[in-house]
């Protein structure tokens, strides 16, 4: 029991990430990850909705018609979201609107819905809530690893605070825009997945 | 089954949102107060918007048909977008007058007068109307010397394309406005948002601010709303009657 437990919780970390294994959830994670405190959020967020998402799908699997299933799931998972937003509209005002509608789309993130439906529809409750904490950790592992990169060489900071002393006010480092846009955040998923596959030689698919 | 999980939900959802109203709209409270300060350039970073709003900014209520102060209104609990829906404080706008494409006026509506030292300096109105996809919110700062000369702008609410008209919040593109002017000698709104760039030398140049590359009915969208809501039909008489009798 232990071992699965520690499995449910370990496994989605990098032997089966969600974005860099399943390529799930990526359209988020282009968005948010241009400063840590939004990426932080982003990732509280997400392990708090995959969590309790699982657990509430595990608790009703038993007594779900399977002609319905998803739309109990995904008003399960609406919920949840809903509460996350207005918890942050109260707290953390700031923060909830630079992530704007990105906090909103954690109802259509696939790794939700995929681990609802592929996961905790086949296990106990405590299983499939440490199966939904390991993919928010595994997400957020993702994340802040690009947004780490994309902060301290798209600005020189890390949580706003000035690490690299930019040549415009005197110092050093000439930062590099292109990783405060969007797009840089697709070139550094496809490395890291390349370095992750190149570490797990057994997540590389076969060729079709 | 599945009602239980509805009704659940629901009761989560609901205490949620109803538990955290009064935070929430605090919140919003305190990022109006930034906004204004925000448009008359007094927001330096680490400032203390509550404090620096009470000693700076006092609130009025306009009549926008005579241009009085409404006496004894309570301005913080005004509320413009209510009062520009709500049929009992507003009037529909004929197509023809509808610059802003808001379709109702409202009556009514705020004005934040920046004082210093008992003395005012500029006279803030918010302003708003449609651009490409949304209706853009936002304030405009004018001196109260002149009431022509443009202090600040600030878009705060709007929901134009990401890059394109959404620049309405670029702080480059808005520290062009200031030291424009809205008004032109015969007293009509000339403010106009051009394309290819503003050529200093040229006159009328004061009258004139780069349009957004990329958004042209955003810009036209901006245009308009500064010519209906400074035009006679938004604060045109309020702010007639003060260049006449003062603040």
């Amino acid at each position: 029991m232990a071992e699965k437990a520690s499995e449910a919780l370990l496994k989605p970390l990098a032997r089966d990430n969600s974005i860099a294994r399943q390529v799930l959830g990526i359209c988020s994670a282009l968005a948010v990850t241009s400063k840590l405190e939004t990426t932080v959020t982003m990732c509280l967020a997400v392990i708090f909705v995959t969590a309790g998402a699982n657990a509430a799908v595990s608790l009703v699997r038993r007594h779900l018609p399977s002609s319905i299933r998803l739309i109990v799931q995904m008003t399960i998972i609406a919920s949840l979201v809903i509460v996350v937003d207005q918890v942050l509209r109260a707290y953390a005002f700031g923060i909830s609107r630079q992530l704007s509608v990105f906090v909103g789309l954690i109802i259509t993130n696939c790794i939700v819905l995929g681990r609802a439906e592929g996961y905790a529809m086949h296990h106990g409750v405590w299983l499939s809530f440490l199966d939904g904490v390991g993919n928010g950790l595994g997400y957020s592992a993702v994340l802040l690893t690009v947004g780490v990169v994309r902060e301290l060489l798209g600005a020189g900071r890390l949580f706003g605070l000035r690490v690299l002393p930019l040549a415009s006010d005197g110092g050093w480092y000439v930062p590099n825009g292109l990783l405060l846009l969007p797009p840089s955040a697709f070139f550094l998923i496809g490395l890291l997945i390349w370095a992750l596959r190149t570490w797990r030689r057994e997540q590389v698919e076969a060729e079709g | 089954m599945a009602l239980g999980v509805c009704l659940v939900c629901s009761l989560l959802v609901s205490a949620a949102a109803v538990s955290l109203r009064p935070r929430q709209a605090r919140n919003k409270a305190l990022e109006q107060k930034r906004n204004i300060l925000a448009a008359a350039g007094l927001l330096a970073a680490g400032a203390d918007v509550e404090a620096l709003y009470r000693t700076r900014v006092r609130p009025r209520l306009v009549e926008l048909d005579t241009g009085q102060y409404v006496a004894d209104a309570d301005v913080a609990g005004f509320d413009l977008r209510r009062a520009a829906r709500d049929p009992a404080t507003s009037d529909p706008l004929p197509a023809s007058e509808d610059l802003a494409g808001i379709r109702r006026r409202p009556r009514r509506a705020p004005v934040y007068l920046v004082q210093n030292g008992g003395r005012t300096e500029q006279v803030i109105l918010p302003v708003y109307g449609l651009g490409l996809w949304s209706t853009m919110y936002g304030f405009v700062a004018l001196d109260a010397a002149d009431l022509n000369t443009v202090r600040g702008l600030v878009f705060y609410e709007h929901g134009e394309t990401p890059g394109l008209g959404g620049e309405v919040d670029n702080p480059n593109w808005r520290a062009l406005w200031p030291g424009k002017k809205v008004y032109g000698a015969d007293g009509a709104v000339r403010l106009a948002l051009v394309k290819g760039g503003v050529d200093p030398a040229r006159s009328g140049s004061e009258h004139q601010v780069d349009g957004l590359s990329g958004a042209t009915l955003t810009s036209r969208g901006v245009e308009r709303m500064i010519h209906f809501w400074l035009g006679k039909a938004g604060f045109g008489k309020y702010l007639r009657r003060v260049a006449e009798a003062g603040v």
